[in-house]
């Protein structure tokens, strides 16, 4: 058992603060409020804690094994370690590697973010605050988690409130329809990964009853959800035993790796399987936008990574190269599509899709350089994404409309959504030296670069071998969708902050000035992406540091047997 | 066969059900000789906090051994194991809970024999759990079922009745006749099927006996996959499987909903618990049996096909109810087909018995979920005379208290954490993978999707719709209260601090693996 408590701690203030609010008076709106943002603000302190002390040199250390031969454990730092059930091999526990300590402060970020836009909520708050922090505290309990079980527990457990806060705060015209959808679209993609998973845990378990000599010290038992002995597991080839099912270069990892990969992505948008997104995003009020598209859509990407390509490996060699192209019409599709609406949250929230294939494919590119870029990419376009519906919200909340022809001329009413929207807009579309450029550029090179060789070699499909330079052809395809986005974007900023202003349609704006607290989520957003942007090192080594063991385990570790 | 003929440790082994008939006899003396005046309230009491002290009770009793001899009692006719005694826990539990509950219930709350009916609904079905002999089976099943053909028509009219009064008890009367027709149908096709076994066993009424006879029997397969078919089928109706489901939606609709509620969770438990118990000894797996073939693998097969139709048929029946009293009695039937994963969950990698450990878990937190939810349902029920789900619109705002006790249990129905349903669900796909039956998983799990639309439905009719009495606040009465408190704790209990439970219910499911 280990414990620092930090990460517990973490996940305990939005937790807390939850269950406080809910025993709150029915008229006690202003201390929701107050305990809301004190809880995320505790937590969001944490994260910057975790983030700024993660010790990058000794997470490199450790991983070196893994980098170089493909063997070894994830390191994790700021460990929490309770045995939960021994029989079953759960356990709560929490830790964090470079790329989650960055996720969990993105998480901070918006969520505070979120509490502040959401001030002005006046329908039953209490409420509102409540199920908002349960929100975040099961979306830092997936980051957190380094128990499968945990995980999965945590990933359920964001669903409900997150519907709830949909269903009883969003859109009127859409929000049952979108809040629904959304929570089946992303509860199947789960339950048959989760189905995976088990396998997988069988599977490991079974090995290390066959060979007890290799089971971790650290396990429980033959039978455990920890992530590391199932990863460890992994590099034996407990799960590239060929003939599954009795086909011949089937495996259970080459089986399962699309179902626990797409079961995931589900919830990053991946094609085809995005259709519930921009519904969602839309129908959702202000916060709840915010912590889907900055955070959630992270998350999917997140687990796709770890339960998928780090626990099968050898799946992901066969089947990224594939996944690809899904991506690849994310990026395009998602940004044509967005160019064609009128609504300015479809806009955005078609621009998310087409951002978060960028993700799938620097995922798919097996290379350090893209795997840096797609992590580098979910922070950016998490911030980028947050600050864009904090906009759309001040925006709307005045103007009760999102007709874009209609709008126009509010930067000179509000100047600083404005600016903040249009320095949203030059990140989106990879302007260096903002975020988007730092994060987009390596994603470029990444697929340019394309699948390394070794990673071919262990597992060569026929489209790697016959097709050897159709990554080069995707970064061309690609690089179309961020021309769209280009236009769209600087479409959709002439169109609402340009041009002629409507004073007596839109005479709210005049008598609803922005509050201290939207200004302070706007300007803390936006400062972080000119930071990442003019300073990306203080990312790159944390990213670096977490996807480099992948790609080690992609190039060295065991393929078929 | 050797039996325990320690007399104490027998005895010990039915406290439970001695003391379960001592206080089923006091309150029908209380009903007799307290008055008028005082009567009603003290009766109710006795008998729920009495059965809730006998539960508590039944936790402590330690099982026979830790062997199959040393736990069959009383000449083999009954087993004090873990099974019997976690099932028994739950049953006997939410039996006092029921009691509660009848209180409530203007049209229960007057009649004693309705408590004195629960407790010996409850002594039937904590011996049907516990039940290692036919015989015993048989007369515990009847027991249970006879209280419960009673209690499902318990509603009567008086003189004075108004018209709806009549019409209420119309339909209770129709119900309870619909379950004694349908259950003592089946309940032939089952006592035909014990003589048959009993038969083709060579005249053994143990169980424990009747399995490897019937392996190293000269009867030919057919006889005695007949004589299997006949069990399921009145095995299957008990647990209201896909097709002896009928009866459930009109008896759930008709009965008096603290029955309703009876039906639901003790009824479907105590049948679980012997469902799993008679298959794995009658017609036992090769682990049983020294490698003989035995014929496990046809009830396998027809319970994970049962399993399939049963949760797919009630899911998909279960989107269109509008009444929801019909809604959870599909809901119930899909559940049963869940619960079946675990039974047929035999051949596993990991751990013997990891299916029926399931199974116990499951059905653990369903009881507490289901009498939560019923509860509800008689609150919303009594302040709007309605049992539609378009009228609990705004229920949020009338009783928060209410709705957020619902909630609880429609998540923990979808499996949604932190309520207990995710982890039941969970260890429920996790046998199914563990039995290298990965497809049953699966179809459990978008058969768990499905369920879930409708479950939110109601939720979203709570919190979201908005009704024209949403200033009407509905009251909650103090056995309500308790009742609601009580359950919601244990349904959230059992889903963060699932360990001692799920310890319990390992011990449970591996003492049936004991020889």
């Amino acid at each position: 058992m280990e414990f620092t408590g930090i990460l517990t701690g973490i996940l305990a203030f939005p937790f807390i603060g939850g269950l406080v609010i809910l025993m709150l008076n029915k008229e006690a709106k202003e201390q929701a409020r107050v305990i809301a943002a004190f809880a995320t603000g505790a937590s969001l302190l944490l994260s910057l804690l975790v983030f700024f002390t993660y010790d990058v040199d000794a997470a490199n250390a450790a991983h070196a094994s893994l980098i170089e031969n493909g063997t070894g454990p994830i390191v994790f730092q700021f460990v929490d370690h309770i045995t939960w059930v021994k029989n079953l091999g759960i356990s709560y526990q929490l830790g964090v590697d470079g790329l989650t300590a960055t996720m969990v402060m993105l998480t901070g970020l918006a969520s505070f973010a979120g509490v502040m836009i959401s001030w002005g909520v006046d329908e039953r708050p209490r409420e509102f605050m409540a199920f908002f922090l349960f929100l975040v505290a099961g979306v830092y309990g997936v980051f957190l988690s380094t128990d499968i079980f945990l995980l999965l527990f945590f990933y359920e457990l964001a669903i409900f409130p997150m519907y709830l806060l949909i269903a009883g705060w969003g859109w009127v015209e859409l929000r049952e329809y979108a809040a629904m959808k959304l929570t089946l679209y992303i509860l199947i993609g789960s339950v048959i990964a989760l189905v995976g998973l088990l396998v997988l845990y069988f599977q490991a378990g079974a090995f290390y009853t066959a060979n007890p000599d290799l089971l971790p010290a650290a396990s429980d038992g033959a039978y455990s959800f920890d992530f590391n002995h199932i990863h460890l597991a992994a590099q034996y080839g407990a799960f590239n035993v060929n003939g599954y099912m009795g086909f011949d270069g089937l495996t259970i990892a080459r089986f399962w790796f699309p179902f626990i990969f797409i079961g995931f992505g589900v919830l990053a948008g991946l094609f085809p399987f995005h259709n519930w997104s921009p519904d969602g995003h839309v129908a959702a009020p202000t916060a709840v936008s915010m912590i889907h598209a900055g955070v959630l859509m992270k998350l999917g990407a997140y687990a796709a990574l770890r339960m998928g390509v780090q626990l099968t490996p050898d799946g992901a060699r066969v089947h990224l190269p594939w996944i690809v192209l899904l991506a690849l019409v994310n990026v395009v599709y998602g940004a044509f599509i967005a160019f064609r609406q009128r609504d300015f949250k479809y806009v955005i929230g078609f621009s998310s899709v087409s951002h978060m294939g960028l993700v799938s494919l620097g995922i798919a590119t097996m290379n350090n350089t893209g795997m840096m870029g797609a992590g580098l990419q979910m922070f950016s376009h998490g911030v980028m994404t947050a600050l864009f519906f904090s906009c759309v919200g001040m925006v709307y909340d005045r103007a009760h409309t999102r007709d874009l022809p209609s709008l126009g001329g509010f930067i000179y009413k509000m100047p600083i959504v404005g600016v903040a929207f249009i320095l949203g807009g030059l990140v989106s579309m990879g302007m260096p030296p903002l975020s988007g450029f730092v994060a987009e550029f390596p994603i470029f090179i990444g697929v340019w670069e394309g699948i390394p060789a070794e990673v071919i070699a262990k597992a060569p499909t026929s489209l790697t071998e016959n097709g050897a330079h159709y990554y080069g052809l995707i970064v061309i395809l690609s690089a179309l969708g961020i021309i769209l986005t280009a236009t769209y974007v600087l479409r959709v900023t002439a169109q609402v902050f340009f041009g002629d202003f409507d004073e007596e349609k839109y005479h709210e704006v005049n008598t609803k000035p922005l509050r201290v607290q939207d200004r302070v989520a706007l300007i803390m957003l936006s400062s972080w992406l000119i930071i990442l942007g003019v300073y990306p090192q203080i990312m790159t080594g944390m990213i670096q540091s977490a996807v480099d063991p992948v790609v080690g385990l992609l190039k060295y570790g065991a393929g078929l047997q | 066969m050797d039996f325990n003929n320690d007399l104490v440790q027998n005895m010990v082994s039915i406290v439970p059900e001695i003391l379960m008939t001592v206080l089923a006899l006091a309150v029908i003396y209380l009903d007799l000789y307290l008055p008028a005046g005082r009567r009603q309230a003290t009766v109710g009491y006795v008998a729920g906090i009495g059965l809730l002290i006998i539960g508590g009770l039944a936790a402590l009793i330690p099982t026979g051994g830790n062997t199959l001899a040393d736990q069959l009692m009383f000449g083999g006719m009954i087993r004090s194991d873990d099974l019997a005694k976690i099932f028994k826990v739950m049953i006997i539990t939410v039996g006092g809970l029921t009691c509660f509950m009848g209180m409530g219930d203007l049209r229960l709350r007057y009649k004693s024999e309705f408590y004195a009916i629960i407790i010996i609904a409850s002594i039937g079905a904590s011996l049907l759990s516990a039940a290692a002999d036919i015989v015993m089976l048989f007369v515990a099943l009847e027991t249970l079922s006879i209280s419960l053909y009673i209690l499902a028509g318990f509603i009567r009219t008086s003189q004075n009745s108004t018209a709806a009064e009549v019409e209420y008890a119309n339909r209770s009367s129709e119900s309870g006749l619909k379950y004694f027709l349908f259950g003592a149908f089946t309940s032939a096709f089952l006592l035909y099927g014990l003589t048959l076994v009993y038969g083709l066993s060579g005249g053994e009424t143990s169980i424990y006996q009747i399995g490897p006879n019937l392996a190293t029997s000269e009867h030919g397969t057919a006889v005695i996959i007949v004589a299997l078919g006949m069990v399921v089928v009145g095995f299957g109706f008990k647990i209201s499987a896909v097709p002896f489901h009928f009866w459930t939606p009109d008896v759930y609709e008709g009965a008096p909903t603290p029955v309703t509620s009876y039906i639901s969770v003790a009824s479907k438990a105590a049948s679980f618990a012997v469902l799993t118990r008679f298959m794995l000894a009658v017609f036992p797996p090769e682990q049983l049996l020294d490698g003989l073939e035995g014929y496990s693998t046809w009830w396998v097969q027809l319970l994970a096909m049962t399993s399939v139709v049963t949760m797919t048929l009630g899911n998909l029946l279960a989107l269109v109810q509008t009444n929801i009293k019909r809604m959870i009695a599909y809901s119930s039937i899909a559940q049963a087909g869940y619960a079946l994963i675990g039974v047929v969950a035999i051949a596993s990698d990991s751990s013997a018995g990891s299916g029926a450990a399931a199974v116990s878990f499951y059905m653990f937190m369903y009881v507490m979920t289901n009498t939560l939810l019923f509860t509800g349902i008689i609150l919303f029920s009594n302040a709007t005379n309605s049992e539609t789900i378009r009228d609990m619109a705004g229920l949020s705002r009338r009783n928060p208290a209410i709705a957020l006790g619902m909630t609880i249990a429609l998540l923990s129905l979808g499996g949604i954490p932190p309520a207990a349903g995710f982890f039941g669900k969970f260890v429920l796909f996790r046998a199914a993978v563990d039995a290298d039956m990965v497809w049953l998983a699966i179809i459990g799990v978008l058969n768990a999707i499905v369920a879930l639309y409708y479950y939110l439905v109601v939720i979203k009719v709570m919190y979201v719709d908005r009704s024209p009495d949403d200033d009407q606040p509905i009251a909650m009465p103090a056995p309500y209260g308790f009742v609601v408190g009580v359950t919601s704790l244990a349904v959230v209990f059992l889903g963060v601090f699932f360990t001692p439970v799920w310890n319990w219910a390992t011990t449970a499911g591996s003492d049936l693996f004991l020889r």
